[in-house]
């Protein structure tokens, strides 16, 4: 029984401490800012289309499905406030963050993983350089600041997809679907809507890079620790989000 | 720790009674010796015997579960990462898997050790330009016969080339400890003594502390052999009873994890010891 807990308690450990030092080197020198910009680019930029798209649907979705519901309660015009609760609260934070995690989790394990099996982590450290301030931290921020300002697009773009079901399909008029849209989000659910991309960013850069530098086994393991670290960020995602959820509901 | 006097400071790399360990298969088990500013050691042994890790151990890459290693003088067992950074720049590697940086071209390959090192940027900047790099990368890359690839990515080159690089990248900052891990693994014969011959004429130019992990039969016999002649700028064979043959080189053999040879090459070739003897015969038996 020990035994089997033993690796897992193991991974866990390391994983704290890796994330201790990324933090720590937040606020230490050299600052690679020229890596940090790089990442934004890869993460953000490289994420807005499928992020975008991602967004339009699940509004789109969202309004055909709740529209059949609401209309068996003559409710057609909420419409607007559903799209947008679960949008903002929910929906977009969470689908974004898989998209990300599916694309930058598993990009930033394989490129620090193939540089890991080359031995160019070790390369690093031999030349002087501290790679988790070189490659972790600058990721770490970089996922940080770009995955809010996602959402927050992905959140917007859903809505847009919402009203035109609304607006085409339904018939509610635009000025309808965005002011009840709109009052129906409360201070409370914008703060619910930008904590969670934050702490869902943390844990993709934090666990891709985990994974890419825990990588042993040549190219098999470059794999592996992607796979790995898809998987691991989505799961904690779905954790992290209910647990987050329900903070804020008790609020 | 059989061995607790401070070392001289001439010691190149020393280690006391070191083990580790990866999960529950040895790395490294109770390892120790000694190799002094300017010696030469060739280190023998099967895949996966700990030659990676022994080179590893000896720069604080891998730290010891017990024992205590110094580097260049210095206890690293213990010492922190930032501490180990000024130590090191005094080491220059040549990784077994090459570990030259994929994002960069060669210039910047080579010049990294040189920029970003805070205890090498006064030997080289003492100009205050940035010239001196330029000039020492260049006469690295011209030391191995590589200067037309400045601009060109780890990708474009081959295997022995790479390998060509990792060594200019090596010796660029004029380490007084060299480690070569497997230089020679993969390459044609007449690549591996090209590199070879490099790995000779650094150590007979510079006379820095150089450790090479070999399977190859011949690198040992070329390392203690052989020397480099700077007038012809061939390598040649010094005179068979010059006591300089036995002196500066000694052949090391690790059987997992263990070092059970350590000895001259004399020594090396008249070892009865069955294991010993599989890195005489190349080819087998
Ligand atoms: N990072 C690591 N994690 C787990 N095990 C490791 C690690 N590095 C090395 N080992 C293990 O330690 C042992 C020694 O490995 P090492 O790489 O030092 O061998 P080597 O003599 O260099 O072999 P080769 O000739 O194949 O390069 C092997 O059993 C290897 O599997
Ligand atoms: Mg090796």
């Amino acid at each position: 029984m020990f035994d089997l807990l033993k690796r897992p308690l193991e991974a866990f450990q390391d994983f704290v401490l890796l994330s201790g030092r990324a933090f720590r080197n937040v606020f230490r020198s050299p600052h690679y800012a020229s890596d940090i910009f790089l990442q934004m680019d890869i993460i953000g930029v490289g994420s807005l289309f499928i992020v975008s798209l991602v967004g339009l649907f699940s509004g789109i979705v969202m309004a055909m499905q709740m529209a059949r519901t609401l209309t068996r309660y003559g409710a057609q015009g909420q419409v607007g406030i559903i799209v947008s609760l679960t949008l903002v609260r929910e929906l977009g934070p969470v689908l974004t963050a898989l998209l990300v995690a599916g694309r930058n989790a598993s990009g930033i394990a394989s490129e620090l993983g193939s540089m890991k099996v080359t031995e160019q982590i070790d390369a690093m450290r031999a030349l002087g350089t501290d790679p988790i301030q070189k490659l972790v931290t600058p990721r770490l921020i970089a996922t940080a600041f770009v995955l809010p300002l996602l959402t927050v697009i992905a959140d917007f773009i859903g809505l847009v997809g919402g009203f035109l079901i609304s607006n085409f399909m339904l018939g509610i008029a635009s000025s309808q679907y965005w002011t009840s849209a709109w009052q129906a989000i409360e201070y409370n659910d914008i703060v619910q809507g930008l904590i969670k991309p934050f702490a869902f960013a943390i844990v993709i850069a934090l666990v891709g890079c985990f994974y890419g530098l825990q990588t042993t086994g040549g190219t098999q393991g470059v794999g592996r620790a992607t796979t790995r670290a898809v998987v691991v960020s989505s799961v904690w995602i779905f954790v992290l989000t209910t647990i987050i959820g329900r903070v804020f509901v008790n609020l | 720790m059989t061995r607790l006097v401070t070392p001289q400071p001439s010691t190149a790399v020393r280690f006391d009674d070191v083990s580790l360990h990866f999960g529950d298969a040895p790395g490294l088990d109770h390892v120790s010796f000694e190799i002094r500013a300017g010696e030469a050691r060739v280190i023998y042994g099967a895949a996966g015997s700990g030659k990676s890790t022994l080179l590893k151990t000896a720069m604080g890459l891998v730290k010891p579960d017990s024992g205590r290693v110094f580097l260049l003088g210095e206890d690293i067992t213990h010492m922190k990462e930032r501490e180990l950074f000024d130590l090191r720049a005094r080491v220059g590697v040549l990784f077994q898997e090459g570990g030259l940086f994929d994002s960069l071209t060669i210039a910047e390959n080579v010049s990294y050790p040189l920029l970003n090192q805070r205890a090498l940027l006064e030997k080289f900047r003492a100009n205050g330009d940035g010239r001196v790099v330029e000039d020492r990368v260049r006469e690295a890359l011209r030391f191995v016969e590589l200067e037309a690839t400045l601009e060109k990515f780890p990708s474009e080159l081959s295997g022995g080339m790479r390998r060509r690089v990792g060594i200019a990248r090596a010796v660029v900052t004029e380490p007084d400890l060299v480690l070569y891990d497997s230089p020679t693994a993969g390459l044609d014969p007449i690549t591996a003594h090209t590199i070879i011959a490099l790995i000779l004429k650094e150590r007979d130019l510079r006379h820095a502390a150089t450790i090479m992990a070999t399977h190859r039969y011949q690198d040992g016999q070329l390392m203690a052999k052989f020397r480099y002649n700077p007038n012809s700028g061939e390598i040649e064979r010094w005179e068979p009873d010059d006591p300089r043959v036995q002196a500066g080189t000694k052949i090391f053999v690790m059987d997992r994890g263990r070092l059970t040879f350590e000895g001259t090459v004399s020594e090396f070739q008249a070892s009865p010891d069955p294991y010993v003897r599989k890195f005489l015969n190349p080819g087998g038996a």
